[in-house]
């Protein structure tokens, strides 16, 4: 079948069957490889990007239900080369180890933050409760996302904690 | 890697357009609606439909509104819809305690209220609410449409009596006069958060002068026929609502449900499950319905 959507804002068409999940649509079909694919049973999380407004786990639609729709993964967060305030967060409150469950824990937390722009620690740990972080036991993603709460509105360059690469800690 | 087999996929327009697709194409046609039961289940090679009817375009399906004394809920209502609905928990508050514990915000965002019911898997949180509530349901078909009781909606385990050329459309549920006190919960046991339960139960009371006026049971995943304690129902009606009528109604669910033992649980643990939850969401739903009789409320 026929399938048009667009894509962080940019418009594709494909041919594609239309079992081929949205997951693998994204990654092997448009090589944007940000969203993972981890426990393939709508159980971890890893596969979160937006369709339109929300958050889904992409292991769990079709890409023929994205047929005329917005998707967003995290290859979009960014805009014009500045990094969301919540991968900032990320970044300066150590939110992540490997790295597998962070892509799709950032859309989760852009979206809670657009609608929900100071949430408490709580609130954070209940929007991502239906995703899965084997390292590090979830309390720097919550931090990083309040960090993010703090700083959001800014161009998301300032209030980064200091985090300009001269406390060099490893990290990079 | 689990990948649905091959099929075929028909986006639907209309609702006269969906159902005008799955007369054509029979019953190897499945409706798609969230697909968050339906797709792991063709990843898993369940469910083979040869054909997809998606009827996600169908927004007009997708609404909570009043219309005189009833509640409406259209099929397509995704599960966070129904949870954010203020309407839907101003009369229902059993519908929020129990969109609180389905699945994760993430599946609630396209997990839809009509595709759960329309699962009919033993454990859908929603069924036992609607069975509690009374409600009703809308199905459309080739000759029109038709209405079912929630309580007869549910033939068996993954059974509903929507047929392969219908649609479920809507859910109704009776909101009562003011001078009728009411209250309705749901409560639910799971291993961990978002998960399944291993029991659960849904409550509503009405009540006359501390009387139970009418009453309606749910219960989820403990092998209860059409979700419901029919046997402690009837054994509240009429009876002041107090803590000794609660418990006995708790001991009556528990001797008639049907659990079975799984990897969720062993099937008398599950029993004392249902003794308590029902106990306690009743409770619950006279605390919101004004008060256990002989306690000021
Ligand atoms: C990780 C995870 C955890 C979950 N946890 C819970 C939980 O704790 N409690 C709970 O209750 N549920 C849970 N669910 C299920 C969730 O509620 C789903 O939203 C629901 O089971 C199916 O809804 P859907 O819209 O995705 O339906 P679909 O998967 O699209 O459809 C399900 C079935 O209903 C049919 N159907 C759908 N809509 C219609 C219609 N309008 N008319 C006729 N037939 C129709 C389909 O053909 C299909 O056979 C969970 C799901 C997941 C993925
Ligand atoms: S890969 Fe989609 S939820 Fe785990
Ligand atoms: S950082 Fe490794 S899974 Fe979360």
């Amino acid at each position: 079948m026929k399938l048009t959507l667009t894509v962080n804002g940019t418009e594709y068409a494909r041919t594609i069957e239309p079992r081929l999940l949205l997951i693998h649509f994204l990654r092997d079909e448009l090589g944007l490889t940000g969203s993972h694919w981890g426990c393939d049973t709508s159980n971890c999380g890893a596969c979160v990007v937006w369709l339109d407004e929300t958050p889904v786990k992409s292991c769990t639609v079709l890409a023929a239900m994205t047929d005329g729709r917005r998707v967003t993964t995290v290859e979009g967060l960014a805009r014009n080369g500045v990094l969301d305030p919540v991968q900032e967060g990320f970044s300066a409150c150590h939110g992540l180890q490997c790295g597998f469950c962070t892509p799709g824990m950032m859309m989760t937390a852009r979206w809670l933050l657009d609608r929900n722009p100071n949430p408490t620690a709580a609130e954070v740990r209940e929007a991502i409760s239906g995703q899965i972080c084997r390292c590090t036991g979830y309390e720097n993603i919550v931090r990083s996302v309040l960090w993010a709460a703090g700083n959001d509105g800014n161009d998301g360059n300032e209030g980064n904690d200091g985090n300009d690469g001269s406390d060099d800690d490893g990290r990079d | 890697m689990q990948v649905p087999a091959q099929v075929e996929y028909e986006k639907a327009t209309s609702v006269q357009h969906a159902l005008a697709l799955l007369a054509r194409y029979g019953p190897e046609a499945k409706v798609l609606a969230g697909g968050h039961s339906l797709i792991p289940m063709m990843k898993l090679r369940l469910a083979q439909p040869e054909v997809l009817v998606d009827i996600n375009g169908l927004t007009d399906l997708c609404f909570i509104d009043r219309v005189a004394d009833e509640l409406r809920i259209g099929t397509l209502t995704r599960h966070a819809q129904l949870l954010e609905s203020e309407l839907a928990g101003e009369h229902f508050a059993i519908l929020h305690d129990a969109e609180r514990v389905i699945a994760d915000p993430i599946v609630r965002n396209w997990g839809t209220v009509g595709g759960s019911l329309c699962q009919a898997d033993p454990s859908e949180d929603l069924s036992a609410a609607f069975a509690a509530m009374k409600g009703t349901m809308v199905i459309e078909g080739p000759g029109g449409s038709r209405e079912v009781s929630a309580r007869a909606f549910h033939t068996g385990p993954y059974e509903t009596v929507v047929g392969p050329s219908e649609l479920l459309t809507e859910i109704r549920l009776p909101i009562r006069p003011g001078h009728q006190r009411g209250g309705s919960a749901y409560l639910k046991v799971a291993r961990r958060a978002g998960d399944w339960p291993v029991g659960a139960a849904g409550a509503a009371v009405w009540l006359t002068d501390g009387i139970v006026a009418d009453v309606g049971i749910g219960l989820t995943a403990v092998g209860a026929r059409h979700f419901v304690a029919a046997e402690a129902e009837e054994f509240l009606l009429g009876r002041p609502a107090d803590e000794e009528n609660l418990a006995r109604a708790g001991e009556i669910a528990a001797e008639h449900c049907r659990p079975v033992t799984d990897q969720r649980g062993p099937a008398d643990y599950k029993r004392h499950l249902v003794r308590e939850l029902t106990a306690r969401v009743l409770r619950a739903a006279l605390s919101r319905a004004g008060g256990l009789a002989g306690r000021p409320s």
